[in-house]
């Protein structure tokens, strides 16, 4: 028998960038909210970069794969039958922790993809909707950018760019001379002191968190803003399973605390945030007699059309040195190829994150996996030619959504606490194959343009599965979508969606401002419609 | 947050620390015209065999197979083992560098300073920004699509 805690309004289920993104927005109703997030905070000085064993540690206890970190907070992910393995971070702040902090938003165009190019679905909301949400969120977080970029509508920027180094310049250059457009990447990451996080002091490491607090991680944003207002966020506390009533309503959930105590947590509000694959698992999870198929699923959409941004990798090395194991991994980006044009072969399209270079054990990984630095004789030579001359690009390619891609539970797999682990079955699309083809062979005309030797090309890169959206798409019709354009599920109307699950579509940038902008979005309605919200 | 990778001193035998001995300094021999040790250095195995974490017991797979040729590591039998095993080589090549490439002697001999990136950070600087202004004078690229908003 589980212990009985005292009801709560609102229970928010997972504590990472939407959870507390919309556990902030509604503290300002007063209601008792209370978030349960499986994993731990994790402290600033614990991170890599504090010690001499900085990169050996994105291989270990900080590496991106949670089959590889298999730390208590991580659940065991079944991804055998996916070429894309996925990344993620549980603890507070989610994935924000690992996060690179690339911050563009979704274009107008993303929303829209049915009607201007015939593929997938239009969303039931737009760029205009989310207009106010990308803004507040902007500020919230603390994005750095350069206003003016010719491939957004007017936004403004809360503080100075990322500085451009010669990374940057050198592939400025090469985009110039090729007539494409570049510009600095939105981040978020501080260029300046703000709402008392310290700037960039370009350890270089942010994808194994940021010791000096410079990138917005949530556990740094939104949640001590959440805390303060009253906010309750439980951290190591495991939800089971959701539970639902004779009216079809949820209940509450029931999790396991610090101590493997089995609770169960009544609230009048369920909020789901546990990202694209946590999500799923978790409402299938709470399959019950009401809903044998799981919950929220009388569309038997939940867990598919996972999209995940297939991504490539350009990379080549130049003569001269570029410190490019100095400052954040990001720095601009390329939009030239993100809109549909018909001659390319495929619908949509990608954008370019261009990146710096690598430390040397990465540089010295890397370069023997790629078979340009050798083992034995002339190790030492090639490596010298490479580290600290390298620099390129990934490509984060529009993922359309098919409902064979999905998440389902893995019969056999389990998490520590003995619940059943998911199971990811994916594959490439003929579209996405041949948007990936385009994106390596554009990347590499960049490359030579700056003059790099030694280019080097991954057209799939397995690792990079850290977008996870799709499983529990929003729409207008019940039988298509599992919740309504305003995140509240279709079949359980106490029961809201705010991570990247809800994505109708992938658009072609990382998704994170979009997500956190929906989330403040949801939380809007909940508080505007707080008198029919359950009607 | 500490470390929460096991530490690995304890975990191989006499004859693997003598097999990874062979193979570490075949993967990454000594350069003195560089100042560079080798990977077999005494304190970099040493840390190498204590850091071998979450692929100690690859690094034991791919130790007993090259031992088993008589821990004659020569440069054929190591491609050999490179194109037998692509991923336990991965494993030589990751555990044996994110040591290697930690050394005081390596990152001095390589030009970084031997230390962590913090508290110190680094400067970068901030480039040149007119370098911007063909991406400018080219005008907007969105698509521009009609906006209909949600009531709120
Ligand atoms: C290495 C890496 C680099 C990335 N780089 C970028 C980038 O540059 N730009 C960008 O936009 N995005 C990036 N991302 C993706 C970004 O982190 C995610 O888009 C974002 O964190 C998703 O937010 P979310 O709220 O949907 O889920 P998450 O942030 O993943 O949060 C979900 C939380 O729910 C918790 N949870 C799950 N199940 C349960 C349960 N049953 N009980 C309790 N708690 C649970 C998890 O522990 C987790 O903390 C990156 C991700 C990684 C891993
Ligand atoms: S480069 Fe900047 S944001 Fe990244 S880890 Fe270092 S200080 Fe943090």
């Amino acid at each position: 028998m589980a212990e009985m805690n005292e009801p709560v309004d609102v229970l928010i289920i997972g504590g990472g960038a939407s959870g507390a993104a919309v556990a902030w927005s509604l503290a300002e109703t007063k209601m008792h909210i209370v978030c349960l997030e499986q994993g731990d905070w994790i402290k600033n000085e614990g991170f890599p970069s504090t010690g001499r064993d900085w990169e050996a540690r994105q291989f270990g206890d900080f590496a991106i794969s949670p089959n590889r970190r298999k730390l208590e907070a991580d659940y065991p992910i079944n991804e055998d039958n996916s070429p894309i393995k996925v990344a993620n971070f549980n603890g507070v702040g989610g994935g924000t922790i690992l996060y690179a902090g690339h911050f563009p938003r979704f274009h107008p165009s993303d929303f829209k993809v049915k009607t201007l190019d015939d593929v997938a679905d239009d969303w039931p909301i737009d760029y205009a909707t989310l207009e106010p949400f990308f803004e507040l969120n902007d500020k919230m977080t603390g994005v750095a950018a350069l206003a003016g970029d010719p491939a957004y509508p007017s936004k403004p920027a809360v503080m100075p760019p990322l500085p451009m180094g010669r990374s940057c310049e050198v592939i400025g250059e090469a985009m110039n001379k090729l007539g494409w457009h570049w510009w600095p990447s939105d981040a978020a990451i501080n260029t300046q002191e703000y709402e008392g996080r310290a700037p960039c002091i370009n350890l270089g490491h942010c994808g194994s968190g940021c010791a000096q607090g410079a990138k917005a991680t949530t556990d740094g944003t939104y949640w001590p803003e959440a805390i303060r207002a009253r906010v309750e966020l439980r951290h190591r506390c495991r939800v089971r399973r959701i539970e639902t009533n004779e009216d079809d309503m949820a209940t509450g959930a029931y999790y396991v605390d610090p101590d493997g105590v089995e609770r169960f947590q009544p609230a009048e509000i369920v909020i789901v945030a546990c990202n694209g694959v946590g999500t799923p698992r978790l409402l299938l999870n709470s399959a019950s007699e009401r809903f044998p198929d799981g919950l929220c699923n009388s569309s038997r959409m939940v867990g598919k059309n996972l999209m995940f941004h297939p991504y490539s990798q350009v990379r080549g090395h130049v003569d001269e040195k570029l410190e490019g194991y100095k400052g954040p991994r990001i720095g601009t980006w390329s939009m030239e190829f993100y809109e549909t044009d018909p001659k390319r072969g495929f619908k949509r399209g990608y954008c370019y994150q261009f990146s710096r270079g690598y430390g040397p054990v990465a540089t010295a990984v890397n370069g023997m996996a790629d078979g340009i630095i050798p083992w034995g004789a002339g190790h030492h030579e090639a490596f010298g030619r490479m580290f600290d001359h390298s620099l390129g690009m990934l490509a984060i390619c529009e993922d359309l959504p098919e409902e064979i891609n999905r998440v389902t539970i893995d019969p056999h797999l389990t998490d520590s606490d003995g619940i059943p682990a998911p199971r990811i079955t994916y594959r490439l699309s003929e579209n996405s194959k041949r948007m990936l083809d385009h994106s390596v062979a554009r990347g590499k005309e960049i490359l030579q343009a700056a003059g790099a030797r030694d280019i080097t090309h991954k057209t799939i890169f397995p690792g990079a599965g850290w977008h996870l959206m799709g499983t529990a798409r929003m729409g207008t019709d019940p039988k298509t979508s599992v919740v309504n354009e305003w995140g509240r599920s279709h079949d359980v109307r106490n029961l809201f969606i705010v991570d990247g699950s809800v994505f109708v579509t992938s658009g072609g940038v990382n998704p994170t401002s979009t997500i956190q902008a929906i989330a403040l979005y949801v939380a809007d309605q909940i508080k505007n419609r707080i008198y029919e919200l359950f009607d | 947050m500490s470390d929460l990778t096991p530490n690995t001193s304890e975990y191989f035998s006499a004859v693997k620390r003598e097999v990874m001995r062979l193979v570490a300094g075949a993967i990454i021999p000594a350069d003195p015209a560089r100042d560079m040790p080798g990977a077999d250095d005494p304190a970099i195995l040493d840390d190498i065999l204590a850091s071998a974490g979450r692929d100690a017991d690859d690094l034991a797979r791919a130790l007993d197979i090259l031992g088993a040729e008589g821990a004659q590591i020569t440069d054929a039998s190591l491609a050999r083992f490179r194109d037998d095993h692509p991923a336990l080589a991965g494993v030589l090549s990751l555990v044996i560098a994110q040591c290697y490439y930690r050394d005081d002697r390596v990152l001095v001999a390589i030009g970084m300073e031997p230390r962590a990136p913090f508290p110190k950070g680094y400067e970068v600087a901030q480039g040149d920004w007119s370098l911007l202004d063909p991406v400018r004078a080219r005008g907007p690229i969105y698509r521009d699509v009609p906006q209909e908003g949600t009531d709120t």
